[in-house]
């Protein structure tokens, strides 16, 4: 794995007009001044606002340059995440990532964004779906629309599919990152199948994907209910650090994480109108939930150990 | 087809003109302008009628004049220029319900054209990327000029239910910018330093003011009927648009921007409406492709073109400007690679 930062900041327009410091050494890598040129040239679009933020606010050139970036120390020397089976996602076209759901803040989503990003030959952007409590809250929603999330509704995920993203959902949603730790690695309901709709009726496959590593981070021992209906919460977590700790209690432990990408299950071969169908929808949502859930048995069979 | 035609809320600035552009078509015979005050600015060659449309007079302008074409532009944004918000949704509801009435029953009219606005989809947390035509509001505009529009388009589904041989535009436009039209979101971008909601930053579009009157004629002259929606293409985030506007922006803590919204509106530096409070916290943008595709009608500008029109015409670009941030760039760039030598 090269440095993926570096490479994102030279693809950056309008960096061959730039005019401080002198000629590069040939052969050597991009020279301190060089660098220097760069830096300065993305600080300057991002003063004047010379960027461009697609319709559901994805802001590429801050993704990658800080956003996933601040998030890649903690994917490769905190969980230290290993990736397995990143030739199942499609280097181009639409395709729609299922994944389980857990660790009380979701930052799965964020190593899976990254695992794709950064090991996938073509490096390509993940568009994950988020819940409207996500977007409700300050900064987080905010930061999460800028990474590329929109919510999680028929729409959106169609509207993506059709344009050839990357797609991933949560399907347990609130009820998989909430749920005590006495129930780790157990795939909680699938909500309604509108993911399986939304493939079908766009005839994009579904990459199962399991993560394993996700449900140690923050232990979650309890739910102070009260507390969650004070601050309108969905659940308010009680972990053997949190609150106790105080802000230390937030640091998540350095779990090892597995990311496993399953192999696709084609839905263009039932055609658009499938959508249509509810039992096939609740037949290939169950399919996927089995697949996902017998992966993350297998693989918890096969691990070492929880921090190695 | 249209020969007479009148059009509502002349004497503002986009009524104005598009009661100019009218009088310009060599098709059309004869343009009536009707608002509740003179007209301040040139209205070209068409009538003035000084007429409240809140009262019956409206009906024996259409039936004396034989109007064909009614363009209802009268659905007033803020309650400044109506004086308080109690006669702006006076003029807006019960004006509208007057006017449609006087429509039902002339039986010269045949089209109506409604510009209404993309503040009828609301804005929150739940709401898609995009909007189509189609679309619920997920979170429905609790007041003020959305509410207002709400109502107007609820009134004007009747009137096509109850007179199915009239052709029906109804346009909502995303917001109006562009070198002159004096819009809430033209004032809001005029601030000197722009107050924002602290941790969020809203998706925006904008119309330009061009465009946007060119699908008004179009509807007008031509026959549209159904609801389209009206947008630059793509999006600018709010902290984008606050940067090319060279703009200093001045985020607020959520819990107090009621009061600071209340606070910068009664001081008349802009409009900062609760309405307009949640579109600059969640955004909005819709879809244009029933627009581009059935109506024919591509938008010149993109909403970041629209933007930078407005930009430029009005020379906003003078507290953080591009060269003064080049010239920082320039001199930062000297030192740090000073450093290394």
């Amino acid at each position: 794995m090269v440095g993926v930062s570096d490479a994102q900041i030279l693809q950056m327009p309008g960096a061959e007009d730039s005019q401080t410091g002198e000629v590069a050494v040939p052969g050597d890598g991009p020279s301190w001044s060089d660098q220097v040129g760069l830096a300065l040239e993305f600080l300057r679009h991002r003063a004047l606002g010379e960027y461009r933020v697609d319709a559901f606010g994805f802001d590429p050139e801050l993704n990658d340059s800080v956003l996933m970036a601040a998030l890649r120390p903690l994917y490769r020397h905190w969980f230290r995440v290993e990736v397995r089976g990143i030739e199942h996602i499609p280097a181009e076209g639409g395709a729609l990532v299922v994944g389980n759901h857990a660790g009380t803040i979701g930052l799965d989503t964020a190593m899976v964004q990254l695992a794709i990003l950064d090991e996938h030959p073509a490096h390509r952007h993940l568009r994950t779906l988020g819940g409207e409590f996500l977007f409700s809250l300050p900064f987080v929603g905010m930061l999460a629309r800028k990474a590329g999330a929109t919510l999680a509704c028929t729409p959106d995920a169609e509207r993506l599919l059709r344009a050839g993203e990357l797609v991933a959902v949560w399907p347990e949603g609130y009820k998989g990152t909430g749920k005590r730790f006495s129930e780790r690695y157990r795939l909680q309901r699938f909500g309604r199948g509108g993911f399986v709709s939304a493939a079908l009726s766009t005839g994009v496959p579904i990459v199962p994907c399991s993560v394993v590593g996700s449900e140690e981070i923050y232990p979650m021992i309890g739910n102070a209910r009260l507390l969650a209906r004070l601050f309108g919460l969905p659940y308010f977590p009680i972990t053997p650090t949190f609150p106790w700790l105080g802000p230390l209690g937030v640091v998540p432990l350095p779990s090892k994480w597995v990311i496993e990408f399953g192999e696709p299950i084609d839905t263009a071969a039932f055609g658009s109108a499938a959508a249509d169908d509810p039992m096939l929808v609740f037949e290939i949502t169950d399919q996927v939930r089995e697949t996902i859930q017998h992966n993350l048995y297998r693989m918890l069979v096969r691990r070492r150990g929880l921090f190695r | 087809m249209a020969r007479v035609v009148l059009v509502t809320g002349v004497s503002r600035y986009l009524g104005g003109r598009m009661a100019r552009i009218l009088t310009d078509d060599p098709a059309i015979e004869r343009v009536i302008g009707v608002d509740v005050v003179a007209p301040t600015g040139d209205i070209g060659g068409a009538d003035f009628v000084r007429a409240d449309i809140r009262n019956p007079i409206i009906g024996k302008v259409l039936a004396t004049a034989e109007v064909d074409t009614v363009v209802h532009m009268g659905v007033i944004a803020t309650p400044r220029q109506a004086g308080g918000r109690t006669p702006m949704k006076e003029i807006n509801v019960i004006g509208t319900m007057q006017l449609l009435a006087a429509c039902q029953k002339a039986a010269s009219v045949t089209k109506l054209v409604v510009k209404s606005s993309t503040s009828v989809y609301g804005a929150g947390p739940g709401d898609p990327a995009l909007f189509t035509e189609d679309m619920e509001p997920r979170h429905p505009p609790t007041g003020g000029w959305a509410k207002d529009s709400v109502e107007v388009e609820s009134y004007v589904r009747g009137l096509a239910r109850r007179r199915p041989d009239l052709t029906v535009s109804t346009l909502r436009f995303a917001n109006f910018l562009g070198p002159t039209a004096n819009t809430p979101m033209a004032q809001y971008f005029s601030l000197p330093v722009i107050p924002t909601v602290w941790g969020y930053d809203a998706r925006l579009q904008f119309v330009h003011e061009d465009d946007g009157l060119e699908v008004i004629r179009r509807a007008t002259v031509e026959a549209h009927p159904g609801i389209y929606n009206v947008a630059g293409e793509g999006v600018l985030s709010l902290s984008q648009a606050i940067r090319r506007a060279g703009r200093v922006e001045v985020p607020i803590w959520s819990p107090l921007v009621g009061v600071a919204g209340r606070w910068v509106r009664r001081g008349g530096f802009a409009d900062f409406s609760p309405e307009q409070i949640r579109l600059l916290t969640h955004g909005r943008a819709v879809d244009i492709t029933r627009l581009t595709t059935r109506f024919g009608f591509t938008p010149r500008f993109t909403t970041e073109q629209a933007f930078d029109d407005f930009v430029h015409a009005r020379r906003l670009n003078n507290v953080l400007s591009p060269d003064l941030v080049s010239g920082a760039e320039t001199v930062a760039g000297r030192i740090l690679s000073g450093w290394s030598a």
